[in-house]
């Protein structure tokens, strides 16, 4: 590196150096509270950050176990937290295996096959998934309460219904898959078919295998994507034993029922396994955030 | 050869199952009296056969689930949005007006002057249920039923038969253990010999029901009792009597553009409406700004090659991106709790002050924006760290020699040269601002409110939350209205993607 020091070089570093930790204790002053009120006895006490008594009762309640108090009250559990996450993981995981089915047999069209109106349908896909469900809340409402009338497993309040409304938002997914087909050379499902092979078996045999990464890494954004998903879930789950992790959080907080210190320890117990898949998938998950803005 | 015989018959087998099964659903949804929907199932299974059967449509077999899938849950919902826009529909316009006529029909009245009493005998099995008229000659016909029993509170029906002279019956129950079997009783239905059916019209009696209503051959009704007549009113979605009288429920009508005509003109309407987009803008503009200048800044510092521990800071730094925004925002909505929150808790202890963050409309706006700041900078982090790779290290160089200083080289260099493919990104993180739904709901709510407001309106709502509250939370369930609402945030939205491709298109002429 040819670009010459100035002497004021070293106050620089330090600044910056000062400045940056400053910065980085109020970015992560929110996550260190919520761990410490989380092992902090009560829901109301004030304290400092570094308890000066650690008690598991929030915990406890959060993991769904009765609490007897010093004072022989028996605390149950406010909220059926695991439940919530069981409720997520299931719907997530669910929805996220269809949407991946979904979108690489998509993506497989408009990479390999010729058709009518390929780009005209891509685009207007891409387009249409510029409009987020919010919007149209009113109308998703509507539509699941007739299909329930109809099909009641698929209606509202279950969750089948909420992982088919889910299955709309594809485009991205497609986007990215058919961008990694491309990538992969067209001669060796040409192959495959010269040795036999039908088109499905050239995809599912010749293809897909070599486009697991991929595969995994859209199945990760789904799920991540899904997991966190609140309006839509909203409004389609209203019963408590049946909502998601993202609906049921608020309730902890509720003006009437406030419950800081349990909602601090339940929020660690859910939040740290999604955090994980996050980090985990956070170079995917970023370039994956650029891709429908930028074309090629 | 075998094989794929099998696999034919096999797929000969599911497709017909699906036809068959696609005919009873498009079959079940007609019989319920919804003709359009019906067609419109048929026609999807219809698609979905032609495109798995037919041996020309082999793209389409990739293709039918995603498009589909984004016909039924994006598309599909956005037209019918805009098509609700057009409507009354709202809590007191749910039904449409068949399902009206068919409801107020259904209405009847127990009538009490044919009443009989009964009694409860225990018997094997259950309780018999014996009818005697009040008027009690002893020789009056007494009916009597098979033991029920009378459990639960499903709809049943029991025939009743004339009580034969020679029967022997328990004592009857007492008020208290009949009261027992309230539930049971009044979901019970009494199919008499002479084919009237009555129903529990009290605690000692059943009676027949009257219709309340009877329908006239020119789509009015007429009320038995008094024999007044209620015409369909088609402007205004009401069943209305001459002298304006209306009955309840009202039913689906169009309205034009009366939804748009109340946000454009109805005063009390337009002045919450007008702050609370005014609003929308101002939050998403700062939040964009707010995280952009953070997120950049953090970026140009940390590729500065002098320092040291990039990578950790880098790490700590992405963190607030990777922790659930429903988990986060709600942490920050604890921390900023007046009287429990732990940020009030320190400027107590520093300044003497706790500001009230939720009740101040002024404070609470700027928490939201600390709030979303907070949330976005890591992805400008990340966005302006990969383009900074991309600068060339001789230009710094040969600003290094001609003497430029670090914010000069900022202004000169780095900006200019990241902004071009900065700006589609800096579009959509606004579009996304423009309806951060998630982060109103969770965090205020949209509180405080404005006073004096016919529909409730928040100073920290935005349009997206305002028309969820419109929809679904305290006013009254006017989804007509909150329809129109989104339709016109749709017009931005589509505006807003449209300078989006056209940024990026220009970027990527040039």
């Amino acid at each position: 590196m040819a670009i010459v020091t100035g002497k004021n070089q070293r106050w620089r570093v330090l600044c910056a150096h000062a400045f940056l930790v400053v910065l980085l204790v109020v970015t992560l002053f929110p996550l260190a509270a919520v761990i410490s009120i989380s092992l902090r006895p009560g829901n109301f006490a004030n304290g400092s950050l570094i308890p000066r008594e650690i008690s598991l009762e929030h915990w406890k309640l959060a993991l769904g176990f009765d609490v007897t108090t010093a004072d022989g009250v028996v605390m149950h559990p406010p909220f059926p937290v695991l439940r919530w996450l069981w409720n997520s993981v299931k719907v997530a995981t669910i929805a996220s295996a269809l949407i991946v089915a979904i979108s690489t047999t998509a993506a497989y069209a408009f990479a390999r096959l010729k058709f009518a109106f390929k780009m005209p349908i891509l685009d207007s896909m891409l387009l249409l998934q510029m409009f987020p469900p919010v919007l149209a809340l009113v109308a998703i409402y509507a539509i699941f309460e007739t299909i329930g009338n109809y099909v009641p497993g698929l209606g509202l309040e279950t969750h089948g219904g909420l992982i088919v409304a889910y299955l709309g938002g594809v485009a991205t997914h497609v986007w990215t898959i058919r961008g990694y087909f491309e990538t992969i050379p067209v001669e060796i499902e040409e192959c495959a078919k010269v040795d036999g092979a039908s088109h499905f078996q050239a995809f599912f045999r010749v293809l897909l295998p070599m486009a697991v990464p991929i595969l995994m890494v859209v199945f990760v954004l789904a799920f991540v994507g899904t997991i966190i998903e609140y309006p839509v879930a909203s409004i389609l789950l209203r019963e408590e034993s049946n909502l998601t992790l993202a609906v049921g959080s608020k309730y902890y907080l509720a003006d009437q029922k406030y419950l800081w210190g349990d909602f601090a320890a339940a929020a660690v117990l859910s939040g740290l396994p999604i955090t994980a898949v996050f980090l985990a998938a956070q170079r995917w998950i970023v370039s994956g955030l650029t891709a429908g803005g930028v074309k090629e | 050869m075998k094989n794929i015989d099998w696999r034919r018959v096999a797929g000969a087998g599911v497709a017909a199952l699906v036809a068959v099964g696609g005919l009873w659903l498009a079959f079940a949804i007609h019989a319920a009296g919804q003709p359009v929907l019906a067609l419109g199932t048929l026609a999807l299974f219809a698609a979905g056969l032609y495109v798995y059967v037919s041996r020309t449509a082999l793209a389409w077999r990739y293709l039918f689930p995603g498009v589909v899938g984004m016909l039924l849950f994006v598309a599909f919902p956005l037209l019918y949005t805009m098509w609700i826009g057009f409507t009354n529909y709202s809590s007191t316009h749910l039904l449409s007006q068949e399902r009206v006529k068919a409801y107020l029909l259904e209405q009847t009245v127990p009538d009490e002057d044919h009443a009989l009493a009964f009694t409860l005998h225990p018997d094997a099995g259950g309780l018999r249920l014996v009818l005697a008229p009040y008027d009690a000659a002893a020789s009056a016909p007494r009916f009597v039923s098979a033991p029920l029993p009378l459990k639960g509170d499903k709809v049943a029906t029991a025939s009743m038969s004339p009580l034969p002279p020679d029967i022997a019956l328990a004592p009857a129950l007492g008020t208290r253990e009949v009261l027992a079997h309230r539930d049971a009783l009044m979901a019970l239905k009494l199919a008499m010999p002479d084919r009237r059916v009555l129903v529990y019209t009290g605690v000692h009696d059943f009676g027949p029901s009257a219709a309340v209503w009877r329908a006239n051959p020119n789509e009015s009704l007429t009320r038995l009792d008094d024999l007044k007549t209620y015409w369909p009113d088609t402007v205004a979605g009401f069943y209305q009597a001459a002298d304006g009288d209306r009955l309840q429920p009202g039913f689906k009508v169009a309205v034009g553009l009366a939804n748009y005509a109340r946000m454009m003109a109805d005063k009390e309407f337009r002045g919450p409406f007008l702050s609370i987009f005014v609003w929308t803008v101002v939050f998403a503009a700062l939040s964009v700004a707010f995280s952009l200048a953070v997120g950049c800044t953090l970026a140009v510092l940390l590729n500065w090659e002098a320092l040291r521990f990039r990578t950790l800071y880098r790490t700590l730094l992405f963190l607030p991106y990777a922790v659930p925004g429903f988990i986060s925002i709600l942490v920050f909505k604890g921390l900023f709790n007046q009287n429990f929150g732990e940020i009030n808790g320190i400027l107590d202890a520093v300044f003497g002050i706790k500001p009230a963050w939720f009740s101040d409309p002024l404070l609470a706006r700027t928490m939201m924006l600390v709030v979303n700041t907070w949330l976005g900078y890591p992805y400008f982090l990340v966005l302006c760290t990969g383009l900074l790779k991309a600068i060339p290290v001789d230009l710094y160089e040969a600003s290094a020699i001609a003497g430029a200083r670090p914010l000069t080289n900022f202004f000169r260099i780095t900006a200019p040269l990241i902004v071009k493919p900065l700006s589609p990104l800096i579009i959509s993180a606004f579009a996304y601002n423009f309806n951060n739904f998630v982060l109103v709901s969770l965090l205020t709510n949209g509180r405080p409110d404005f006073l004096n407001t016919k529909i409730p309106a928040g100073t920290t709502d935005i349009l997206v939350s305002y028309t969820y509250r419109i929809a679904f939370l305290d006013s009254g369930q006017n989804f007509g209205l909150a329809a129109a609402i989104s339709t016109v945030i749709f017009f931005l939205v589509a505006l807003l993607s449209f300078a989006n491709l056209r940024v990026a298109a220009r970027n990527a002429g040039r």
